[in-house]
């Protein structure tokens, strides 16, 4: 630059420099720039990799309310939640029973029937419908579908069976069916997608 | 690549000599934009504009890539799209003003390049096909920024659209079928959008193709210089990097404030209203005109209104074609062995008076087209067409010009030649066409 390199590797300042040894003026106004430069660069970058994000619209769509209150026992009903389906189950009595005799330690993802319910609503098994295996849709929430072995859900794609509590009981699935944040804000209305 | 006494390129590390055997790409960079490339040191702050076009080109790039990908070319979600990036997509606005704004920047700095070259001679041998890729440059920046124009499908969209496609329906016997084959339909449509949002992507990377070639054209004999005379030696020139690096980093942080000025303060400032009207193919806008940077354009178009063996329509495309037709020709129509207007002390004149001519034209243009403004802009497009076809030739033979210095470093230095000068050089003769 303005300066001086000498055989003996030293640097002598130019007239514009300081006052010899250390940290001469240019250095600091180099460094300062290209400092600037690089945190203004840093700073470009955060909208242009940010609009790649969910946008506004998707985000409203985030969570949806259902009613409950047409859902007979043992009934189930299948809905869209954040563009994937969502299975809502009207538990009996006999299905509750089943799922609470299961000894929890004997399960590949120990999780009781509470767990994955609300309090004092045991009758209410709100999940994904995705297999954790890969991704299909279980059959078992549609009226005349299979339920498998365990009377819960069954996915055609590579035989993993769940039981009443959409849990897996059998074939290659690694965890149960995922159990979606929800709400209820009353006796039989839901908003799934809302964090309590 | 320029002058024997460029410095070469020496690996500093065993990785970076064996990458040089194999892809010697960064000697490529090191001779074109480091400091393997000797450039006049007496460059002045006009000569920052062709770095900043080339920014201005690369912000377009990135944005437009990113506006793609939530835009929708379908004539009826188009409009809608581009409102879901402005409202729904995270900084979606920030992009798409940057976009639209970043656009009319690109020719801001375009133009101040062209008339700096127009200035300083700069078309002048042995510059010639620098020049000329420098308008065929523009010539495809118009019609990507009119193509682009179009992809909002709002009102102004739409009409421009029709409007300019007409002027080829204005050629005899073909112009009809050519603009419905531009068109793709009778008027513009869902053919017209899409196909336009296809060469939208397209025609960038083909300037960026173009731009090689002009900046490979222009580093055979180097930059040229505000002086004009040519480089006679090492002390004439200083290594691109990090002189020229440092100035144009300023050049472009005073360019990226006032882009970012604009942005955030005035965003819609340069555009027009009615584009925020969907496209309406029932109902024309009272008051039809293009972006500020075809004004002038669009002034001489409209200037004829008389028909002439030819009919007045296509007088008036053929006169907005040529005004810029004709400066392939700059190189050839002005001969003067000066280069830099420093030196042409007539030439300067008229060059302001020329300057003068292309504002009145864009104040014509952006106009509605009645009286008093027609007949300016008739007057306009007569000088327009004068300067370049007899004043400068005529200058160019008739002209007395200023002693030009001996050399770069002479006229850097002032009066301490006796350091600086090559001695086989005597003087004040115009040193150029050698």
């Amino acid at each position: 630059m303005a300066t001086v390199e000498h055989s003996d590797g030293t640097l002598a300042a130019g007239p514009d420099g300081g006052s010899g040894g250390g940290l001469r003026r240019r250095d600091f106004i180099n460094i300062a720039a290209v400092s600037a430069a690089g945190v203004g660069a840093a700073a470009t970058l955060y909208p242009l990799v940010n609009q790649m994000n969910p946008s506004a619209d998707v985000l409203a769509l985030a969570s949806i309310e259902v009613d409950l209150a047409a859902i007979q026992p043992g009934q189930a009903v299948k809905t869209i939640f954040r563009k994937q389906p969502l299975f809502i189950r009207h538990l009996t009595p006999a299905e509750i029973q089943a799922a609470n005799a299961v000894p929890v330690a004997s399960l590949r993802d120990p999780q009781t029937l509470a767990e994955r319910t609300k309090e004092g609503k045991p009758q209410w098994l709100i999940t994904m419908g995705v297999c954790t295996h890969l991704g299909c849709v279980p059959l078992g929430a549609a009226e005349g579908e299979v339920r498998g072995q365990f009377g819960g859900y069954f996915c055609p794609c590579h035989g993993s069976h769940y039981d009443t509590a959409a849990r897996v009981r059998k074939g290659p699935a690694p965890k149960n069916l995922e159990v979606p944040d929800y709400v209820f804000k009353s006796e039989t209305v839901v908003t799934v997608g809302e964090v309590a | 690549m320029s002058f024997p006494w460029a410095e070469e390129y020496r690996p500093k590390s065993g990785f970076t000599r064996w990458i040089d055997q194999r892809l010697p790409l960064p000697r490529l960079v090191y001779g074109a934009v480091g400091g393997g490339y000797p450039v006049p040191r007496n460059l002045n702050y006009f000569w920052n504009f062709g770095v900043l076009a080339g920014l201005a080109l690369t912000i377009q790039i990135v944005t437009g890539i990113i506006l793609a990908m939530h835009y929708v070319p379908y004539d009826q979600a188009a409009f809608r799209s581009v409102e879901h990036i402005m409202r729904d997509v995270n900084q979606g606005w920030l992009l798409r003003y940057l976009h639209a704004n970043g656009a009319a920047f690109f020719f801001i700095v375009t133009y101040i390049h062209i008339f700096r070259g127009l200035y300083y001679g700069s078309y002048k041998a042995p510059r010639e096909l620098v020049w000329m890729l420098g308008l065929v440059i523009l010539l495809l920046m118009m019609a990507t920024a009119f193509m682009g124009y179009v992809l909002p499908w709002g009102q102004m969209s739409f009409w421009a659209s029709k409007v300019i496609t007409g002027l080829f329906g204005a050629i005899p016997l073909v112009g009809e079928p050519v603009q419905q084959w531009l068109l793709g339909g009778y008027a513009p449509d869902q053919p017209t959008l899409n196909r336009f949002f296809s060469l939208h992507y397209l025609l960038p990377f083909v300037i960026a193709g173009v731009i090689i070639l002009h900046i490979w054209a222009l580093h055979i004999p180097g930059s040229s210089n505000p002086t004009g005379v040519v480089v006679k030696g090492p002390q004439d020139t200083v290594p691109f990097h990090p002189y020229y690096t440092a100035k144009d980093g300023f050049g472009a942080g005073v360019f990226l404030i006032l882009l970012a000025a604009v942005v955030f303060f005035a965003p819609n400032y340069i555009g027009h209203t009615d584009n925020y009207i969907p496209a309406n193919p029932l109902s024309t806008p009272s008051h039809i005109v293009p972006e500020w940077y075809f004004w002038p354009f669009y002034a001489i178009l409209r200037a004829f209104t008389v028909d002439f063996i030819l009919p007045a329509k296509l007088w008036g495309v053929i006169a907005m074609f040529g005004s810029i037709i004709l400066l392939f020709f700059l190189p050839w129509l002005d001969p003067s062995p000066v280069r830099s207007g420093n030196y042409r002390p007539r030439f300067r004149q008229f060059f302001w008076i020329l300057i003068l001519d292309i504002l009145v034209l864009g104040w014509c243009g952006g106009l509605p087209a009645e009286e008093p403004y027609v007949m300016i802009s008739q007057v306009a497009t007569m000088y327009y067409f004068a300067h370049f076809l007899i004043i400068l030739p005529i200058l160019s033979w008739t002209e007395r010009t200023l002693p030009l210095p001996a050399s770069i470093s002479e006229s850097v230095l002032h009066g301490e030649e006796a350091e600086a000068a090559p001695a086989d050089l005597s003087g004040v003769r115009p040193a150029a066409a050698e």
